[in-house]
Order: C-alpha cells, then structure tokens, then sequence
C-alpha cells in the first residue's frame, strides 16, 4: 500500500490537471466553440428581441400577408402579415425558456432520484428502478402528448409534459456514479466524523456525480427543444398567436405550397438552435470524460 | 426490465393520469355548459362516483379481460378502434426498421474503415444535422419538395397494404423518414463500436491468418460490434414509436399515432388510455424481440 501522503497528493493535482484539460480540450475543439457561439446569439437575440427588429410578433397587418423575403421583411411574412424573422427571433425566448424549465425538472426529479436510489439502494432502489424502466416502457411522445393533453395545452404544460418524460437518463447516471462514490475511501471517511445521511449525499456524494450530469444537461436542452416543438406542432402546447417555433411550422402548414418561407425558416431555426446544443453538449461529454474521447477516437 | 411491476406501474400510471386535467374532468371534457344531468350520467359512465382504487380494480379487471371501454367521443369499442388502426402503425414502423438496418450497417461500417476521411466526416456531420432536425419537419420539407413540386410521392394518406404497388407507394416517403431518423442514430453506434472491436486481438488474429478484409469485417468485427447495437436498438424502439406519432400526423396515416393525437385533442379519455396502454404493451414485446435476437447474434447468452 501507499502511504496516505502519497495518495493526496497525486489526487489533488489530476483535480486540478482535469478541470484545465476539461476547459482546453473544449477550446480546441471546433464543434464546441461552434455551439458555443450558437447559444450565445441566441442568448442575445432572446434577451433583445424588441431591439432587432421595426416590427412586432403579433400585431397583424392585412396590407402585408405572405409577402416572401424582401429588403424590409428579410424573411418574408406570414398569413397574418407578421414579419417572420421578428417572430422567429422572439421565439428564441420560448425555445430557451422551454429548454431551461425542462432541463430543471428533469434534473430536480432525476437526480434526487438517482441520489435517493443509488445510496439506499435495497427495496427503494428496486421500486425507483421499476419506475425509470415504465418510462422506457411508454414511448415518450406518447406519454408526453397524453400528458400535455390532459393538462390543456399552453406553454407551461408542454414543459411539465416534457420534463415528466426525460428524467430517466439522469436518474440511471446519477445512481450508477453514487453506486462508484459509495465505495471511495472519502465517502466512508465522511460517515467516519459522523455526517448524516443527507450531509454526506449533498455535500459529498452529489458534487462526484456532476461532471456527467452537466455534460448531458446540454444535449437534453437539445432533445426538449424538439420534442416541446414537436407538442406545439401538434397542437398541444403553445397557442397561436405565440411565435413558437414549432406552432409557427403548424400555423404555416396550410400556406406551404403557396408560402415556402413559413415552412421553412422556423424549422431552419429550430435546427440551428438544436445543433447548437448538440455539438456543445457532445463536445461538453468528451472534455469532461477524457477515457470516452479516448474510446471513439 | 422486469415485466410484471413494469405493466403494474403502467396501468397505475395510465389510470390516473385523468387526474391530470385541471378541475373536474368530466365538466372539461362536456364543456362548461353541459347540464348537469349529462354531467351525473357521465360521471357514472366512468365509475368517477365511486374512490380510485375501486375504479383502478375495476379498470384492472376489464382490461385484463381484452375490455378497453367505449370511446367517449365516437362511442365505439376502443379495442375495435385500436385494431383498425394498428396495422399501419405496425406497417410503418416494420418499413421503418428496415430501411435503418439496410442502411445503417454499410453507413456506419464505412465509417468506422475510414475513419477521419472525408466519407466519415461527411455522415458523421449529415447524422449530427439529421437528429437536429425536428422529424415533423422534416416531414413537412419533404412533402413540400418531393410530393408537391417534384410528384414524386402522394402528398398524403394510405392507399393499401404495403404489398401493394399503391400502398407501397403511399408508405414509402413516411417510412423512410421514419428509418433514416434511425439509421443517423444506429451509423453512430455502429461505428463506436466496430472501432473498439477493430482494435482487438482476435481481428489481428484473423489479419495476420490471411483472411481476406471483407470478411474480417463483417463476420468477425460487425457480429460483435452488433450486440451493443441491438441493445440501443432495442431502447430505440420507443423513439422509434414516438417519432412515427408526429409522422402519422402530417401524413395523415390512419394509425395510433393519428388516433391518439386526435383522442387527446377531442379529450376522448378511455381512448387516449387504451392506446397509452397498446403502446406500452408494443414496447415491452418488441424489447422481448430484441432479446431473442441476442441469442442468434451472440450464441454466449443462449449457453448461460
């Protein structure tokens, strides 16, 4: 056996060491930086969306209906007159509104979940495990559609819906790294000094558990961003005259063949966003799990 | 997955979810001016006079007996309805998976042989687009440009079974949607797996014996780079579901998915239940497919 002071030493600096490479390894790759660049207009844009554009998302103008992309309306305007392109760039605001109010419930639900079932493990754990394996079970549209139905529709509820359907993954990676942390020498040195149970899963085990857990974050927000349009698509979630994506895609439906540019852009939006977070977040996975870059490459 | 807590959770699951609708469910379902008699009669339709477990038990006990209940709306047999509509839902998904499996496996082989040329940069950068593309419109772009301007598929509907020129014209367009969704999902892993496997010693064996590479490939490294595949597989089946409910939609294919969308838009409550509960029970038997497909491809599980 090594001596203790062996042990912590190296430990420290592989901490440090890992969190810097963590961060230079996002750096240097393209797809991260790229997806990083994507969320950060769009930040903007949702932030200053009554700044970027003359005109307003809702207000209708019957002088102005399907006209296609111009100097004045770069993207054209839809059936109601609206200008597209200002519809779209308030609906950054929905899509990331949508994308951070699932993302949050699927964390609080999944990972107090995963926390509860991987340190007690036993009976709860078996129950909680049955659970996750029902929302494999039902297809996830499906429920979510039911979902939202039985709600009633609205923005809101297109976030319950979607949030009450993607937290499985987070429960199974959260359990399977405090099932690992359960057998580190810092966690049974924590029960030594006598913490709690609670003290030592919030302040000992959790912060073991995080660095898969922000990696997937940004791939969810991807994953609920199309799903919550996909529900608006439907009819199910934001209610026209919201300029929502993907209740865009479905109030322009009608006007496709006469009116590509309706059809189209939203979706082109949709798109860039999801990209967005998915390069950010695949990037995100292999700076903070080195081994698995290592593995694909 | 364990099946009979699983199917215990999703009928409980699937019983209360009318919970969900805000007030009286009855009264949003009627409209807020119904009268109060057709309110009481309704009610008692449901059984919502009497506590929940008395109506889950009751539930329980009829659909173990194949009775779905009768549509709220249409007032059919949900059971008839749902077997109407199931065989094109089935259709496509079949149609589905096999364009994925035809494509995915020579996709992500190649990818993985030629690792960071141009081909593999070329699909791995067309997945990545693909799976951010929502499915619904990807459909709509499709309709717009390959049925509406170019004529090459009908806009819309089902014509016929798929062994019928007519129908298999009809499902072509939705069900390659459906399948090329998997094939970006399926290439990934193909590729992640045969590189790992690519590196093993038994391919060096196989090499170094004078084995010619097709066979190296295909029968050494994709068999084995096929088991982690055919587990995503299998928890892919759900998306694959999921994705084909949007798709129905702006196909207009009669199946579950258009039925359900409907059900829940109408709030036909005991129909919107039964196809929940037909989804699941799909789910749960396609994944006890897929484990028998484990047994041909990796012989190891059948002597366990």
């Amino acid at each position: 056996m090594k001596a203790g002071t062996m042990e912590i030493t190296p430990k420290r600096r592989t901490r440090e060491t890992y969190l810097k490479g963590a961060v230079r390894r996002l750096k240097r790759d393209k797809a991260a930086v790229g997806g990083c660049v994507i969320i950060a207009v769009l930040l903007i844009l949702a932030i200053f969306a009554p700044f970027t554009t003359p005109y307003d998302p809702v207000k209708q103008h019957y002088d102005e209906l399907l006209l296609s992309p111009s100097l004045a309306h770069p993207l054209g305007t839809d059936q109601y007159g609206r200008d597209l392109l200002t519809r779209i760039v308030f609906g950054c605001r929905y899509a990331l509104l949508i994308g951070v109010g699932v993302v949050a419930i699927q964390l609080a639900v999944g990972v107090t979940l995963g926390l509860v079932a991987g340190y007690y493990g036993g009976f709860v754990d078996s129950v909680i495990m049955r659970i996750t394996d029902v929302m494999l079970a039902i297809p996830s549209v499906v429920l979510a559609v039911a979902i939202a139905g039985f709600l009633g529709g609205g923005i809101q509820n297109v976030i319950i819906a979607v949030g009450a359907i993607g937290w499985r993954a987070y429960t199974r990676l959260v359990r399977a790294e405090v099932l690992s942390a359960k057998e580190e020498p810092f966690v049974e040195a924590a029960r030594a000094i006598g913490c709690g149970s609670m003290r030592v899963i919030l302040c000992h085990i959790l912060p073991y558990t995080l660095a898969p857990v922000i990696a997937y974050t940004s791939l969810s927000v991807a994953v609920a961003i199309l799903w919550a349009a996909a529900l608006s698509f439907l009819g199910l979630g934001a209610q026209p005259p919201t300029p929502e994506w993907g209740a865009m895609l479905a109030d322009g439906r009608e006007f496709m063949t006469d009116a590509w540019w309706i059809a189209t852009f939203p979706g082109i939006a949709i798109m860039i966003t999801v990209l967005g977070f998915n390069f950010f977040g695949d990037a995100l996975r292999n700076a903070l799990d080195p081994k698995m870059e290592r593995r694909l490459r | 997955m364990v099946l009979v807590p699983v199917l215990f959770i999703v009928t409980i699951l699937i019983s209360s979810l009318m919970y969900l609708s805000p007030g009286d469910p009855v009264r949003v379902m009627l409209g807020f001016r119904a009268h109060e008699e057709a309110v009481a009669k309704i009610r008692a339709e449901l059984g919502l006079d009497k506590p929940y477990y008395v109506r889950y038990l009751k539930w329980l006990g009829n659909i173990a007996r194949g009775n779905l209940g009768r549509s709220l709306q249409r007032n059919e047999d949900v059971r008839e309805m749902i077997r109407e509509r199931l065989p094109a839902t089935l259709e496509m998904a079949v149609f589905a998976v096999i364009v994925a499996v035809l494509l995915a496996i020579p996709t992500g082989v190649i990818s993985a042989t030629r690792v960071n040329t141009f081909i593999d940069n070329v699909v791995s950068f067309f997945s990545l687009f693909w799976i951010s593309m929502p499915g619904f419109w990807i459909a709509m772009i499709s309709v717009m440009l390959l049925s509406m301007k170019l004529n090459l598929f009908p806009i819309s509907g089902r014509a016929g079974p798929p062994w019928t020129v007519e129908g298999l014209r009809y499902l072509a367009l939705p069900g390659l949607i459906l399948g090329i969704r998997q094939v970006a999902i399926i290439s990934r892993l193909i590729r992640a797996g045969m590189l790992e496997i690519l590196n093993e010693d038994y391919v060096r064996t196989a090499r170094s014996k004078g084995l010619a590479e097709r066979i190296v490939i295909y029968k050494h490294a994709l068999r084995n780079a096929m088991i982690p595949t055919v587990t995503i597989f299998g928890l892919q089946i759900p998306e694959l579901l999921s994705l084909s409910v949007i798709i129905e939609t702006v196909f207009a294919w009669p199946g579950t998915g258009r039925l359900l969308v409907d059900a829940v838009l109408k709030r036909d409550y005991t129909l919107v239940q039964g196809i929940v509960l037909v989804y699941a029970l799909l789910v749960i038997l396609m994944n006890l497919i897929v484990d028998l497909l484990y047994a041909y491809i990796d012989p190891r599980i059948k002597h366990e």
